[in-house]
Parts: C-alpha cells; structure tokens; sequence
C-alpha cells in the first residue's frame, strides 16, 4: 500500500534522477560536439607537424617554386596550386547555370509531378555515384570528345588536361548547388511572389527580382559547397588530368592537382623530405579549403545584412 | 557555464595530444606488432609488381604447409618503410636500397632476388606494319622532348625500310611512383648522360615531356586512345592486354624482343654477392636490356623483439622454396623465372641469415 509521503518520495528522486540524466546528457552533447572542433585542429597540428622537414627544406619558395623534382629534392608546389584553382574555378563556371537552372526548375516552375521527381532524384543520384566511375567515365567518353574538340580548335590532340577535368568536377558538383537550391526556392513566401504576380510581372521576372534576392545567400552556400567538393576531388581528377608537373598553358593542357598528386607518389616516397613536402602539399590543400570557406562565409552575411 | 569552459580547456589540450600520439606511435607501437603475431603467420609488405606471383606461390605454399603469409602490396618505398620500423617480417621491393634507406636500417638486411620482369616501350601507330626498333639513344631523346615526330631521320635510320607517319609523339607515362618508373628512369639514367643530368633516376621523377597515366592501365589507356603516343608499361600487362611493343638494342649491339627468355638471360651475368644489382643496359648479348630483379628483403640477424626461432626458420625455408619449387609460378604468369647465377646469389644471402648470431639454415 502507498502512502502519500512515498509517493512523495518517489517523485522526488525521480526528478532528481532527471536531473542528472539531463546534466549528463548535456554534458555528452558538448563533449561530441567538442570533440569535432578536437579532430580538425588534431588534423591541423599533424600536417603542421609532419611537414616541417619539408618547411625547413624549401622555405616559402615551397608555394611559387615551379619545380616539382623528387630526384633532386627540389619542391615547388605552385603547378599543383594552380592546377587546383584553375580546375574547381572552371568547373564552378560550367555547372553554375545548370545547377541554378535545375533549382529553379525544380523550386519554382514544376515543384510536383512525376518528371520532376524523376528530376530530382536524378540529380541527387549525381553526388552518389562514386567518383572513380565518374573518373572511368570521363577517360572513355569524355577525353575521346575533348580531343575531338581540341583538332577543330588546332590545339594539341591530348585529350587529357584542365578542360576535361573541369567538365567531370562540374557535372559532380552540380547536385550540392542544384539541391541546396531547389529547397530554398521553394521557400519563399508564396505571398511575396504572389505580390509580384499580381503586379502583373512575369514569371521570368519573378524568378529575377523575388527569388534571386530572397535566396541570393543561400544559393551562394550552395555554390561554397560545390567549390569545397571540387577543390579536395582527387580520383576522377587524377584519372583525366594528365598528371604533369608542367605548369598548364592553356585550359587544354595537360596539369595536376594537389589532391592528385598526394594520392600519385604518397606511396613511395621513399626519403623523409620528400614524404615531407606531401604532405605540406596537404597542409596547402587544407590552408586553401579554409580560406575560400572563410571568404565564402564573409561573402554569404554580406548578403544577409543587405 | 563553468563546465563549458573546463570541456573547451579540455578539448583543446587533447587536440594538441592527438598529434604527439600519432607521431608517438611510429616508434613505439610498431615493434610490438611483428612480436605480436602467432608462429605461423609471415608478415609482409613492399612492391605491387610481383604482387600476382607472391600472392601465388604463398597459396600454394600454404597448401602444402599451411604456413600463413600476410602479404600487403602497398608499394616498395612503403615495404621499406615498414621494414625499417620491423612492423613486418619481410619486406619487397623493386629497387636495392639506396644509401640514405641503408642508413635508415637500424640492422643491416640482406636481398634476395626472387623474380625478373621487364619494363616495354608500347606505342599507337596504326600504319605500321613492322615492329618498332629502338635505340637507347633514340628513346632517350623521345623521352626528353627532342625527337617530336615519328618520322624523325633518327628514327628512319634505325627502322630502315618503314614507312613512317609524320605524326606528333605523345609520351605517356607513369605518374604514381613505382618500381616500373624506377627500372626505366635507372635505364635511361645509365645510357644518357643528357636524362642523368636533366632528369636522373627514381621511383617518381620531373618528366620534361608527357602525359602522367596512374598505374600501367593508366599509361596504357593514354596510348591507346592517342594515335602516335609511347609509354612503358610492364611486360606483363602489355602480354595480357595484346599491347604492341617495341624491340629494345642492347648493350651489344642486337635488337631484342622482351620475352621471358630474354629477361631470365638479362639475368644471366656476374651477380654480387650482396645481390643488390641492376640488370639495366645488361652485358648479356640475349638479354633485353630493360630488365629489372625483384627482391626480398629481410634482417640478417633475426633475433629482435620476441620472434621464434621456429618463426625463424619457416620463414626461411619459405623463400629458399619461393626461389627454387616456386619458380614453376613465374612464366604461366608472364614473370621470368631467376638465373642459375641469381638462384646460387639467393641461396648463398639466405644462408648468410642469422639467429642470435648462428646461421639458420644449413
């Protein structure tokens, strides 16, 4: 039989037991959450530490040094650097309009039906695939096609380089600005767009002065994640880049990325400097990921504050 | 508030730990690994060349003894590697170690040769009816971007009475590093002084001139989709793939086609006692003369850490039979069997073994 002071009692402790499930559940949160802030700069520190022989070696003249020679260990990562920029920022170029065009399709023109969910999926399957079919893909259909392209235009017939690189990262990175996109188109407030409408603009109009704005910072997120995608790509890249040390003269030569390179000869860099300078190729890569983050954030509460 | 700020501290502190742990554990844990292991299962690591033939004679070693060998194929430079810091019982590689990787070891090691293959010059030339022929000379300057054309007058000259296209020359090659990068580049090191003093010799160099492909399908894929590229790829690869291939001269003066016999006869010269020799530019008159040994490598005092001499010894009578029953494996997989000169080199290092300083094998 209970008594109302028992009960009492058992309300007490369970509250107290709340309590101090409630504290540990917070404190477990903080400590995952924490631990993710440990993990990067864990990774950080690590390049930094392995890479000073390389640092002590080759100095800054590491980042604009043209010469990438293990044999004489001599290292310059700049074709690697250049390489890497030239690549994401074409392939950013290439997939912007068919990203937004499918975003805006999908948000705003068709939201239901069966084709655009056809088109939807399709495009989220993009960022499935895995990168070395992409890379098996781009060597079998795309090169012979570059190459095609290359005769008419009287460039060397290689196939292989920037260009095509460029092609493959945009087609996989269409899926990050296109879905990212979609979603926030689709959430803007049928009242502002409504306005618009009523005012007699049409629906090319609304696109351009009602969603563009509204979704300006969001779709330029979109873009950021893209860009950080195409930037770390190394596979696809590594399978249709040409893989020299040569710095690219035009968007058709052949190059290398960082990426690419530390996956090439990280596996038998057989002296210390050399395994070294790897991976202060990593520490760039990583450097340079940050930056553009950093600057894309920047860019993205400009937006937000207008 | 006060268990957050003591979390942050926290985290931070243990950010700055993780790296000192990762660099902690590449002495520390590594020894405990090859004592760890039972007496009957072999660690290794090293070169992806002889991968397919180690991979089958150690089933079929096992077959027979049921001996278990872990054989990870990561690479020569990362067998060494492993090697150095005794995470594995044996190490493999392409190349003899260098001075600076000698030096690294903290206990002299032995080579043993194990197996022959060869590095070829394929090429896309549809036209052509004949067989490439090729110089040292020549192949060096294609190599350097001098020779553009096919039908460079060098060229002519040494293919006398082919009719050869005015095509661009694509040179194709490897841009991972390798041990089939390393016999070539040794090659070219050896017969031109132009290549050793703009280029030289290693598993991955500055190539003036090329396309960079990653492992031979790689390379192989580049010069089958560009008419008028060269590249190397191993013998191996380009006999199952029906590559077409060119006939090297060597250092006498003959024109060889690169077969098995012709590697094995590579082979076939006054070997080293420390076996640590490159068949490059070989003196042998039959022998092609991109050829390159492969080895495996191992300390010559094997009493370190906890191993057994019973390990010891198995591992041992392992690699005396992977250099004489074992051999049967190599042609019917496109790897040259070792000469009789190699074979007698082997047998003398693998005597040569120690355990806590008395031979192992008698």
């Amino acid at each position: 039989m209970e008594t109302p002071s028992g009960n009492k009692g058992n309300r007490l402790k369970r509250s107290q037991r709340h309590i101090k499930f409630e504290s540990f559940f917070r404190r477990l949160l903080s400590v995952v959450g924490l631990s993710m802030i440990v993990l990067v700069i864990g990774i950080m520190i690590t390049l930094v530490v392995q890479s000073i022989p390389s640092l002590k070696a080759s100095g800054a003249g590491y980042l604009w040094g043209k010469t990438w020679d293990p044999v004489a260990d001599v290292y310059g990562a700049y074709p690697f650097l250049l390489g890497t920029l030239l690549t994401s920022f074409l392939a950013l170029l290439i997939s912007i309009p068919f990203s937004f065009g499918v975003a805006v399709v999908l948000g705003e023109y068709y939201p239901k039906g069966w084709l655009p969910d056809l088109l939807k999926n399709t495009v989220e399957l993009i960022a499935a695939v895995p990168s070395v079919i992409y890379g098996f893909w781009g060597l079998a259909v795309l090169v012979p096609m570059v190459r095609t392209i290359e005769v008419k235009l009287g460039y060397e017939p290689i196939g292989m380089g920037i260009f095509s690189s460029s092609l493959i990262l945009a087609v996989m990175v269409i899926p990050y600005a296109a879905t990212l996109g979609r979603s926030l188109i689709q959430m803007v407030p049928s009242m502002l767009k409504e306005a618009a409408y009523s005012l007699g603009a049409t629906r090319w109009e609304v696109v351009k002065s009602v969603i563009f704005p509204y979704t300006r910072s969001g779709l330029f997120a979109g873009v950021l994640l893209s860009l950080g995608r195409a930037l770390g790509e190394t596979m696809a890249v590594t399978m249709v880049i040409g893989n020299t040390s040569l710095i690219p003269k035009n968007i058709f030569s052949p190059g290398n990325t960082m990426a690419s390179v530390i996956a090439n000869e990280f596996t038998e860099a057989d002296h210390p400097v050399y395994l070294s300078a790897l991976i202060e190729l990593g520490l760039v890569l990583f450097l340079v990921t940050v930056v553009i983050n950093m600057a894309g954030k920047k860019l993205i509460s400009g937006f937000t504050n207008e | 508030m006060k268990s957050l700020k003591f979390l942050v501290v926290a985290g931070v502190m243990l950010a700055f730990a993780t790296p000192v742990m990762f660099v902690g554990c590449k002495g520390g844990a590594s020894k405990a690994d090859s004592t760890s292991g039972d007496d009957n299962t072999i660690l290794g690591a090293g070169a992806t060349f002889p991968n397919p033939l180690y991979s089958k004679m150690f089933s079929e070693y096992n077959k027979s003894t049921g001996l278990k060998v872990n054989y990870q194929s990561i690479g020569s430079g990362g067998g060494i590697q492993q090697l150095t810091s005794r995470t594995v019982d044996f190490g493999a590689s392409d190349a003899p170690l260098n001075g600076k990787q000698d030096s690294a070891l903290s206990a002299p090691a032995i080579h043993i040769p194990i197996t022959a293959g060869a590095v070829v010059l394929s090429y896309n030339l549809p036209e052509l009816k004949d067989t490439l022929q090729l110089t040292p000379d020549v192949l060096a300057k294609i190599f350097l971007g001098e020779i553009k054309k096919w039908n460079d007058p060098k060229i002519a000259a040494i293919n006398k009475g082919v009719k050869l296209p005015s095509t661009d020359i694509l040179v194709a090659h490897r841009s991972d590093g390798s041990g089939t990068s390393n016999i070539f580049t040794t090659y070219l090191d050896k017969v031109s002084e132009d290549w050793h003093a703009k280029v030289g010799k290693g598993s991955s160099v500055n190539w003036p001139v090329g396309l960079g492909g990653k492992g031979n399908e790689g390379v192989a894929g580049s010069i089958k989709q560009t008419p008028g590229a060269i590249g190397y790829v191993e013998l191996a690869y380009a006999v199952q793939n029906n590559m077409t291939f060119a006939k090297m001269q060597n250092k006498a003066g003959n024109f060889i086609t690169p077969s098995i016999a012709s590697i094995t006869a590579a082979a076939n010269i006054e070997i080293p006692a420390d076996a640590k020799v490159s068949l490059t530019n070989t003196d042998a008159a039959a022998g092609y003369p991109i050829s390159g040994l492969t080895w495996i490598l191992v300390y010559k005092e094997q009493k370190y850490g906890t191993r057994s001499a019973e390990k010891v010894t198995k591992m041992l009578k392992l690699i005396q039979w992977m250099v004489h029953e074992g051999q049967q494996y190599c042609a019917p997989l496109n790897y040259a069997p070792l000469s009789d000169n190699a074979a007698k080199v082997a047998d003398a290092q693998l005597k040569a073994v120690t355990f806590d300083g008395k031979p192992v094998l008698q």
